[in-house]
This record gives structure tokens, C-alpha cells and sequence, in this order.
């Protein structure tokens, strides 16, 4: 549907081929480009702000102006850029020394939580690891129905003593799940807990609470890859509310650009672990930053 | 901020941050702003208040006030009327449902509820829990079962019991895959057999940003959509891909949703929405 951003510097670069060097006007023009690039892949604006200014930066310096082929080179620059800021590597979980390890999950409503869940029971058992899926969520109709059956096809057990549907306290549910692991010696712990809005403070306090009882290794911030300009607001608000340490992008399967992965990790610095890229348990991997880049560019 | 009947070039670049940041879009915001430019020129604006009262009003009219938003859910020649609910994952079309099903009862009608979702864990359950909190019948099938048949099942059902309206729960899906986006084709067709489908309501969460303009594309392309449901507009998100999303498809927003309770549903009003936008 969009022309991808080398079509579109291609366009703009148009005829400078050959000149060997970009003036600044050429430069502004394609950093304007680039900019509408970004905002059509659902970057957030304060981070397309910040990032144009770095690739301007560098494309005033000397390897675009020597480059034989200028839109090429600031192409390259853009992509490397994209790459630094989704983080050059992949961050393994936390697991901790003294087992049970606990993950918390968390993430506005709908996001994927719940389904992730029960993708990273799979792959944890898949890798000989022992764990216990906890249904935290009592609010959402039929959470915890949902939950077991998620760990029924992942061939996990689900802690869930509470039926949900509005009964039952999702901190005890939380608190009581890390002793169900210890007595039973699952070696992780996963707990799935409600959507919540990050302007929902009875929510995020809920949030917090859970946090404190579990004390996790990991509080993974499960978010949509469709989002849009609001992934700033949204990620900021789970950050300074919960705070999580490591971010699962989900729906990775369609067709969005996922700009929020780059305004995500710009605006809390915390890494991507994961991709979730379907509905089936098996849909899902770590995180590849340069993939990633590529897709957030249309290449 | 006004000089000499314009605005200055940060009360431009505010103007222009507000419309990207509540996701309009590039070009839908580009265009907004030109047509205010002009509007303002013309006008000879003095204050702010005048210049915002004109953004409000450009962006009200960019949302088609007078389209017909009425919600067809009542029965016709003897029959009930059918609405189908569809969109992609995790939107919030099984809460819709229960919610459109409750604001139904609560004017004195019957409604059945049918769960074609027949794929994602416990989703029928969760549509069945809804049914029972608003007071409606729900027709299930097998899990993993077809979901034309189930959908088949329940208008049959609403027939024979003599219900005011079906409401059919679909699986969530992606656009970009054929073989889902076929099935929700046969879905409708084989409910058209015996009834006709009164509204295919899209539901789009308004945190969605410029994927949203794809995925109403396709849906309509598939199962012609009737009526946009903007859901979760109860938190920080403007849903401002609506704009693109009425103007390509020639679909109004109907409905929003305000909320995870059976009563945060909503009509959809062009100034409430834009207000809220600004604001
Ligand atoms: N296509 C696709 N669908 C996904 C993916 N992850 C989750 N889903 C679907 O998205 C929908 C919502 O997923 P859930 O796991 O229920 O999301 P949640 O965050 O637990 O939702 P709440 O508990 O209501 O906040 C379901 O239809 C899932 O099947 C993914 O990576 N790709
Ligand atoms: N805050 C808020 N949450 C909502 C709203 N509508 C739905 N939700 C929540 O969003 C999540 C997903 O809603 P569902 O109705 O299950 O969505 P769905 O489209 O049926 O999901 P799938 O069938 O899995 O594709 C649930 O946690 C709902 O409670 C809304 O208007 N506001
Ligand atoms: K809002
Ligand atoms: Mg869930
Ligand atoms: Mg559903």
C-alpha cells in the first residue's frame, strides 16, 4: 500500500546519482521522507523527532556525501540507525539463581497476554524447564477458562483456585501460586494477569500489588504490534506504574509496519525479548532487531 | 499566537503534532491543516479560541456529521434481524456483542447470541457468560467446529424461537490471511441462506494505529461492512484512524466503546469524538 522509504528517497534523491555530494536542502528533503516513513509505520512523533535528527547528523557527514550512490547510503544509515535503537542484541530472560524464577505479565487489554502465556509455558517446557501457568486475571470474562485451556494444549499446569468472572483476589491468586510452585518444584512461575489501561489507577495499583507479592524476575510488557502514536503514552504509563524489564511484541503475523516497537524501546530503554507472530503456541520467537528495522522500513 | 489573521509557525506545528499523535495519519493530517490554512486565511481568525473553534469545526465536518449512524437491529417481515461482529484479534468484538445485547434487552427485545468464534480458547465461554449477564440465549458449537454451521445454527434458533435479533461473534482474525478472511465470507453466506445480515459491524480498537485503514479495506472487501465499532476509547488513545476509515470505505462509525462493563457502549458522536481528540 505505501511506497516503501527507498522508493520514496529514490524519488527524492532523483538525479543526484552521479553528483556525488547532497547539499542541505537535499538532506531536508529527505529527511522529510523518512520522517513521513516513520509516522505511516506507526513510529511514535517525539521518537520520529529524535531519530531524524540523528540520521541527519550523520547524512551531513562525509560517508554520504562520498557515496556514489546517496540514497542508498542513507538508506543504510536510517537502517542502522533503526537497529541501535531496537537494541543490537537479544537479552535472554532472567531466571533466577534460586528457583522458582516468576515472570509477571502485563499489557493493555487484548494485547496477546494471556495466549503468550501459554507460548512461553511451551517453550520453556520445550527447553526442559518445569512450569506453572497462574490465572491472575479474575476480571475478564471466562480468563481463567481461557488460561486453562491455553495450558491443556501446552501440556502445562495452570494454577487457578479461583473461578474469576469478578470472585476472587488476584494478589492472594498470585502469592499462593509461587508457594503451589515451590511445593510442587516448578522451576518457573508464570503469572497472567488482566488488560489494564494506563490510565486505570485502581487497575495499575492492582498491577503493583501483584508485583510486590511475586517479586519477578521479569515483568514482561506484552504489547500489540498495530498500536499506534499511542504506544508513548501507554508504555510510559506501564513504566512508571508496574515498571517491567523486557517487552513481547505481539500480532507480528499481519501486516502493520510496528513502529511501536521502535518507540517502545526508545521511551523506557527497556529491550524486545520476543516476537509472538500468531494464535497457535508455536507462533512466536526472540526478538531480531535487524528483522525488525527492515519491516518498520517497508524493505 | 495570531499574527496578522494566521497563526504563527508553533501554534502550526502544535496544530499538526496534535492530529499525528491522535493517529489521522500523515496525509490525512497534512490535508486537515491546509484545509484549516485556508479556512483561517478567509475568515481573518483574531484569537485562539476563534482558530480552535475552526480546527474543531474542520475536523467535525472531515468526519461526515450527517451520515446515518442508526443501528439496523430490528426485525423485519416476521424475522429477526442479524448483525454480524467481526474484526481482527483482541479488538473487543465478543464485548461488544455483550454490551450490543444489552442496551437490545434493556429497550424490551430478545436477542440470541451466537458463538461463531469456535477457535480461540474458552471463547464461546466467555460469549456464554456475557448472554447470561444480560439475559440472552447462546448458541455454541463443537470446539473447532465450523463456524458457518454454528452461525447457520443460531439464526435458526432466533427464527424458531421468535427472537428480535441475532448477534453473531465471530473469531478474531487477520486481514492477511486468506483462508480466515474466506471463512468469514462463508460465515456470512451461509447466514444469508436463511435471513438477511441486517449490519456487519468492524470492530477497530482505537488504539490502532495506520493498519487500521488496511484492515477495514479488507474486511469490507470480504463481508461489506455496515458499521465501524471504535472500542477502547476510554484510555489515552484518540483513534483518529477513523478519519481514513469513513472516508475510504463510505462506512460510518456507529458505536464506541467506553469501557470492559455492559453498559460502556455509546453512540458515536462526530463532536464528542473530536472534542475528546482536542482535549
Ligand atoms: N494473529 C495473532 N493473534 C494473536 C497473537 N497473540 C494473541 N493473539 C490473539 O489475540 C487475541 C487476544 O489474545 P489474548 O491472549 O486473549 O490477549 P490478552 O492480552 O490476554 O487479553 P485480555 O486478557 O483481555 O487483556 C486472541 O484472539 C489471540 O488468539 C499473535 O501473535 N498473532
Ligand atoms: N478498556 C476497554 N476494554 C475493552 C473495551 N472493549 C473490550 N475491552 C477489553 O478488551 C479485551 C478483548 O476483548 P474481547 O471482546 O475479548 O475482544 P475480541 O475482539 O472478541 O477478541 P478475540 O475474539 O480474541 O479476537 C478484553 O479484556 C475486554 O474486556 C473497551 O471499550 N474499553
Ligand atoms: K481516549
Ligand atoms: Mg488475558
Ligand atoms: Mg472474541
Amino acid at each position: 500500500m505505501f511506497s516503501t522509504l527507498s522508493d520514496r528517497l529514490t524519488t527524492v534523491l532523483q538525479g543526484l546519482r552521479g553528483k556525488g555530494r547532497l547539499s542541505d536542502a537535499d538532506i531536508d528533503a529527505t529527511a522529510r521522507e523518512i520522517r513521513v516513513a516513520l509516522l505511516e509505520a506507526d513510529v511514535a512523533l517525539p521518537v520520529v523527532r529524535g531519530f531524524i535528527a540523528k540520521v541527519k547528523e550523520r547524512a551531513k557527514g562525509s560517508e554520504v556525501h562520498q557515496a556514489l550512490n546517496p540514497a542508498q547510503q542513507v538508506v543504510k544509515i536510517v537502517n542502522e540507525e533503526l537497529v541501535n535503537v531496537l537494541g543490537g542484541e537479544t537479552r535472554r530472560l532472567n531466571l533466577a539463581k534460586n528457583p522458582p524464577s516468576v515472570i509477571m505479565l502485563a499489557g493493555l487489554q487484548g494485547a496477546g497476554k494471556t495466549t503468550l502465556a501459554g507460548k512461553l509455558a511451551k517453550w520453556l517446557k520445550g527447553q526442559g524447564h518445569t512450569p506453572l501457568l497462574v490465572a491472575a486475571d479474575l476480571q475478564r470474562p471466562n480468563a481463567v477458562t481461557q488460561l486453562q485451556v491455553v495450558g491443556e494444549r501446552a501440556g502445562v499446569p495452570v494454577f487457578a483456585p479461583e473461578p474469576g468472572n469478578g470472585v476472587g483476589d488476584p494478589v492472594s491468586v498470585s502469592r499462593r501460586g509461587i508457594e503451589e510452585a515451590k511445593a510442587k518444584q516448578h522451576d518457573i512461575v508464570l503469572v497472567d494477569t488482566a488488560g489494564r489501561l494506563g490510565v486505570d489507577e485502581e487497575m495499575m495499583k492492582q498491577a503493583i500489588d501483584i508485583r510486590a507479592a511475586v517479586n519477578p524476575d521479569e515483568v514482561l510488557f506484552v504489547v500489540d504490534a498495530m498500536v499506534g502514536q499511542d504506544a508513548v503514552n501507554t508504555a510510559t504509563a506501564f513504566r512508571d506504574g508496574v515498571g517491567f524489564t523486557g517487552v513481547v511484541l505481539t500480532k507480528l503475523d499481519g501486516d502493520a509496519r510496528g513502529g511501536a516497537a521502535l518507540s517502545v524501546r526508545e521511551v523506557t530503554g527497556q529491550p524486545i525479548l520476543f516476537a509472538s507472530n500468531g494464535e497457535k503456541l508455536e507462533d512466536f520467537d526472540v526478538f531480531h532487531p535487524d528483522r525488525m528495522a527492515s519491516r518498520i522500513l517497508g524493505m | 499566537l495570531l499574527g496578522a489573521g494566521d497563526l504563527d509557525e508553533d501554534s502550526w506545528q502544535d496544530v499538526e503534532d496534535t492530529l499525528l499523535i491522535a493517529d489521522l495519519g500523515a496525509a490525512t493530517t497534512t490535508e486537515i491543516v491546509s484545509t484549516l490554512r485556508s479556512k483561517i486565511a478567509g475568515a481573518g481568525v483574531r484569537t485562539e479560541a476563534e482558530a480552535t473553534a475552526l480546527l474543531r469545526s474542520v475536523l467535525v465536518d472531515a468526519l461526515h456529521p450527517k451520515m446515518d449512524r442508526s443501528l439496523k437491529a430490528l426485525p423485519h417481515a416476521g424475522k429477526p434481524a442479524v448483525l454480524l461482529v467481526v474484526g481482527v484479534n483482541g479488538v473487543g468484538k465478543t464485548t461488544t456483542t455483550g454490551k450490543l445485547a444489552r442496551v437490545l434487552v434493556a429497550d424490551g427485545r430478545t436477542v440470541l447470541l451466537g458463538a461463531a468464534d469456535t477457535f480461540r480458547a474458552a471463547a464461546a465461554d466467555q460469549l456464554e457468560t456475557w448472554g447470561k449477564r444480560v439475559g440472552a440465549e447462546t448458541v455454541r458449537g463443537p470446539e473447532g467446529g465450523d463456524p458457518a454451521s454454528v452461525a447457520f445454527e443460531a439464526v435458526k434458533r432466533g427464527m424458531d424461537t421468535g427472537v428480535s435479533t441475532v448477534l453473531i461473534d465471530t473469531a478474531g482474525r487477520l486481514h492477511t490471511k486468506k483462508g480466515l478472511m474466506d471463512e468469514l465470507g462463508k460465515v456470512k453466506r451461509v447466514v444469508e441462506k436463511q435471513a438477511v445480515v441486517d449490519e456487519v459491524l468492524l470492530v477497530l480498537d482505537a488504539t490502532t494505529g495506520q493498519n487500521g485503514l488496511t484492515q477495514a479495506r479488507v474486511f469490507a472487501e470480504q463481508v461489506d461492512i455496515t458499521g465501524i465499532v471504535l472500542t477502547k476509547l476510554d484510555g489515552t488513545a484518540k483513534g483518529g484512524i477513523v478519519f481514513q476509515v469513513q472516508r475510504e470505505l463510505g462506512v460510518p462509525v456507529k458505536l464506541v466503546g467506553l469501557g470492559e462493563g455492559a453498559d460502556h457502549l455509546a453512540p458515536f458522536e462526530p463532536g464528542a469524538f473530536v472534542d475528546a481528540l482536542l482535549g
